[in-house]
């Protein structure tokens, strides 16, 4: 039975490997200017762990079907070298994988969390909630009118607790239920939890942001194909979790100022 | 190393009468089968729970036979609404993690094996040894309660994140009653599972027989010692998180809730709390827990290896030093669950590191592992198979982690089912292929009997086969961003892959349904087993030199005296190729 398992640990080796050799399973097309480099180390990872699980699989196999059903008598042996060897070489396995995935891999993080939204970023504020998102823009006058979440009466559609009767800044407020943006220019999305937490996740964008309530977080990003994509909560949120989505639309620049001013116009 | 010291004389009397001998017992070998009773249960509740899932989500208007019973507005008409998905999946994951992977390797077969190992005819505490197995009794029920009442269990998940599980019923139905059983029943665990870890700790450093020094304990001893550590530090945090939780839910305060929350149009009567505070004491005890879950699988496998290879590993100290260092960096590498969690971005990185790091240990693991086999007699028992595949699992589950342990891949695969994929393989799968393993190997002790050896291996085919077939592409789904805790894949882009979902709950099915062939094995050979002699396996360790069942005192009064390492196999001993630690026979090394 021994040789029955390493042939199954063969067949299990291959039979995964497959599907990513194949690419059976691809990442959605990248559409951020950051995204590739998440990619790149994440096919890095791939090579390595893939590696390791292959090899890993082949060597029990092959120590399954050498080491089992032996002939009685037949003599006991150690691997040469013994424990130093095999101490020595996870230490230079995974230490080569933490310095070449690790520290050369933080590029990728630093580059979304470590960076500073340019100047002319466009500042969009997204609000989560049971199970909606809403995004705000600042109108023509930049500013965003303030939240008080005792004015908040979605029967009213006043999904972020506007005062615009006290408040200059709130009047000009565009509020959608879809996130529009222009292609090519840098966002700055603004996240706001209204109830409990959740999460900004767009697999095109290679952008995944938790909305933590009390705690109000921005993330950078530039989208560069329009198109439109989908914007899933991804934090267990309450029963209405699974269906809680809402569409990133990415326009030419014209359009989207076309799509502004009529939002304007509303 | 430490002088062992000797064992006191007896640590409580016999005991007499049907509720002391097998209820109230003090005896930590019936307490330790409690445990594996209590931790069968809740496997088996759990799995039918994932079975229950896993049908809805492929098949969501599929009428479940008997669902109305379990929930009329859960399931009405045996057809699960949306959030009765979301309580079974809280349950789930509740009853896995605290009841099943904490109970069944660590409190159940330490309980059972580390006393005789070391050659102690008790627990340090048997009173506290019975005490906390009863408490955790309790809060098994206090969860189970979730099921009855009419709220229903939990939806947050066995996260239960705040401000979703702290602010009552406006956060959905279960979360009113059901949440607050389970911050109870957790806590009640928590209490149990301290008494429990510091009962091994105190047991393993005093009453250690003649001889017994610390590196001659068997690895399994080593493994529970070590996780009892763990345990006494991580249980230690999420108790007062629970008792907090409580207070927040119950008590007005504001532990975890912001202020300005909305929550069902009504604005939440809390100011101050921060939901991050919760998220660092749940995973400041959440990860360690995933190796208070693996290490005394890591401990029995290597137990059970050596005596299926017929040789002492390339180094026992070398696993016995990594589980250490495994066992100290779990507790620096909480943050990794966190990294979009909003804490500062800089914290992402300091907490990658360790957690890359915890991978040379596992890989060192791994490879004594693997280089052991070479050269070996390797026998093959239901118990060596399951300790084989626990290597085979524990490297598809481990390299994974090495994806998610970046934080910026971790930026793409958060929340998908590749981490789902990932702790299923690595804590689940691997840590119960350990907990079956030992059943196997330990089951002629415990009960006198073997277990049925063709339904072991058809049990082992099955389960080894059917987890690839189940957690495999769970990674793959991981890759093209499908997001997990939904109830059904309403995004567009899962339409394509709905059939790799049919697959996943065919193979839960017929997997699952395996487990009742263990069941069967488990019952059957308890009664109609073939009769076990006392050491049948050939095996080296101090539990073999005892009768089968052990009598109540497991060594009928005698002391014994260690004289060797554990693992003398593959050597010239009077009886075989092994000689017992308690044999005075030389060895050739002299040790």
């Amino acid at each position: 039975m021994g040789k029955v398992f390493a042939i199954a640990l063969v067949i299990i080796a291959i039979l995964s490997a497959y599907p990513i050799l194949t690419h059976k399973f691809p990442l959605p097309e990248d559409i951020s200017t950051h995204g590739h480099q998440i990619d790149d180390q994440l096919n890095d990872t791939m090579i390595e762990a893939g590696l390791s699980f292959v090899g890993a699989q082949l060597v029990l196999a092959a120590f399954l079907f050498l080491f089992t059903g032996r002939k009685p008598g037949s003599p006991l042996k150690n691997f040469p070298g013994g424990a130093k060897v095999m101490v020595t070489a996870a230490f230079i396995l995974v230490g080569t994988e933490i310095l070449a995935l690790g520290v050369l891999g933080q590029k990728a993080w630093a580059n979304v969390y470590f960076t500073s939204p340019k100047a002319d970023a466009l500042q969009i504020q997204a609000q989560a909630e049971q199970f909606a998102y809403y995004f705000r823009y600042a109108g023509p006058d930049g500013k965003f009118g303030a939240i008080h979440p005792d004015k908040i009466d979605e029967g009213n559609q006043n999904y972020f607790g506007l005062d615009p009767a006290n408040e200059v800044e709130a009047r000009d407020d565009i509020v959608s239920g879809e996130l529009v943006i222009p292609v090519n220019r840098e966002i700055q999305l603004l996240l706001h939890a209204k109830d409990v937490g959740h999460s900004f996740y767009v697999r095109e964008l290679r952008i995944q942001q938790d909305f933590v309530p009390g705690l109000d977080l921005s993330v950078h990003f530039t989208a560069t194909k329009i198109g439109k994509y989908e914007i899933v909560c991804t934090q267990l949120c309450g029963l209405g979790h699974y269906n809680m989505k809402a569409y990133l639309n990415v326009m030419s620049e014209p359009d989207f100022e076309k799509w502004l001013k009529d939002q304007s116009a509303q | 190393m430490a002088e062992s010291s000797v064992q006191q004389a007896h640590v409580h009397a016999p005991p007499e009468g049907f509720i002391r001998k097998y209820i109230f017992s003090l005896d930590h070998k019936v307490i330790g089968k409690q445990y594996y009773g209590l931790a069968l249960v809740a496997v088996f509740t759990g799995m039918i729970l994932s079975w229950l899932m896993r049908i809805h989500m492929v098949w969501p208007a599929a009428k479940i036979p008997g669902l109305e019973l379990l929930s009329k507005v859960g399931a009405p008409g045996g057809v699960m609404t949306p959030e009765y998905y979301l309580s079974l999946l809280t349950m789930h994951g509740t009853l896995m993690v605290f009841f099943v992977l904490t109970n069944a390797p660590f409190a159940a077969f330490g309980n059972y094996f580390l006393p005789i190992q070391i050659g102690a005819e008790d627990m340090a505490f048997p009173r506290f040894n019975m005490m906390s197995f009863w408490v955790t009794f309790v809060a098994w029920v206090v969860l189970m309660l979730a099921f009855v009442i009419p709220d229903g269990p939990p939806i947050a998940g066995w996260t239960e994140y705040t401000p979703l599980s702290a602010v009552g019923k406006d956060a959905g139905p279960g979360m009113q009653w059901g949440a607050s059983l389970w911050g109870v029943s957790i806590a009640i665990f928590c209490i149990a599972s301290l008494l429990g870890a510091l009962n091994f700790i105190a047991t393993t450093l005093d009453l250690r027989a003649k001889g017994m020094t610390l590196m001659r304990m068997p690895i399994c001893t080593w493994a529970w010692f070590i996780t009892s550590c763990i345990a006494l530090l991580a249980f230690a945090v999420l108790l007062p998180a629970c008792i907090l939780l409580i207070l927040d839910r119950h008590a007005g305060t504001s532990f975890f809730i912001p202020s300005g929350l909305v929550i069902s149009d009504r604005l939440q009567p809390h100011s101050g709390g921060s939901p991050l505070l919760w998220q660092h004491l749940f995973w400041f005890f959440g990860h360690p827990e995933v190796y208070i879950a693996i290490l005394p699988s890591m401990g029995i496998v290597s137990h059970i290896l050596i005596n299926s290879m017929r040789k002492p590993l390339l180094s026992a100290k070398v696993i016995i030093y990594s589980m250490m260092s495994i066992g100290f960096l779990s507790y620096m590498v909480w943050g990794h669950h966190m990294f979009l969690s909003g804490m500062n971005p800089m914290s992402a990185l300091a907490f990658s590191f360790p957690t890359l790091t915890i991978t040379i240990p596992a890989t060192i693991m791994t490879l004594i592992w693997l280089g052991s086999l070479y050269g070996a007699d390797i026998k093959i028992t239901s118990a060596s198979l399951f300790a084989l595949g626990f290597i085979s699992m524990f490297v598809a589950g481990g390299v994974s982690g090495f994806f998610l342990a970046q934080p910026s891949i971790d930026i793409y695969l958060h929340a998908t089912y590749f981490v789902v994929g990932h702790f299923h393989m690595v804590m689940g799968v691997a840590s119960l292929f350990g907990v079956f393993a030992g059943t196997y190997f330990w089951f002629p002790k415990m009960t006198g009997r073997f277990m049925n050896e063709t339904l072991g291996k058809l049990h082992f085919w099955i389960t080894f086969l059917g987890a690839y077939c189940i957690f495999m592409p769970f990674h793959y789904l991981g890759l093209i961003g499908n997001v997990r805790r939904y109830q059904s894949f309403v995004d567009d882009y899962m339409a394509p892959y709905l059939s790799w979902h049919q697959f996943i709950t065919i193979a839960a099915l017929i997997t699952g349904a395996a487990q009742f062939i263990f069941l069967f094995n488990l019952i059957y050979s308890r009664f109609r087993g073939a009769p076990a002699p006392e050491n049948p396996w050939n095996a080296t360790s101090l539990e073999w030199s005892i009768p089968s069942p052990p009598p109540w005192n497991n060594f009928g009064g005698r002391h014994p005296v260690v004289y060797h390492d554990p693992y003398q196999y593959g050597v010239k001993g009077s009886k075989g190729d092994f000689v017992m630690q308690d044999s005075p026979e030389a060895l050739a090394s002299g040790d």
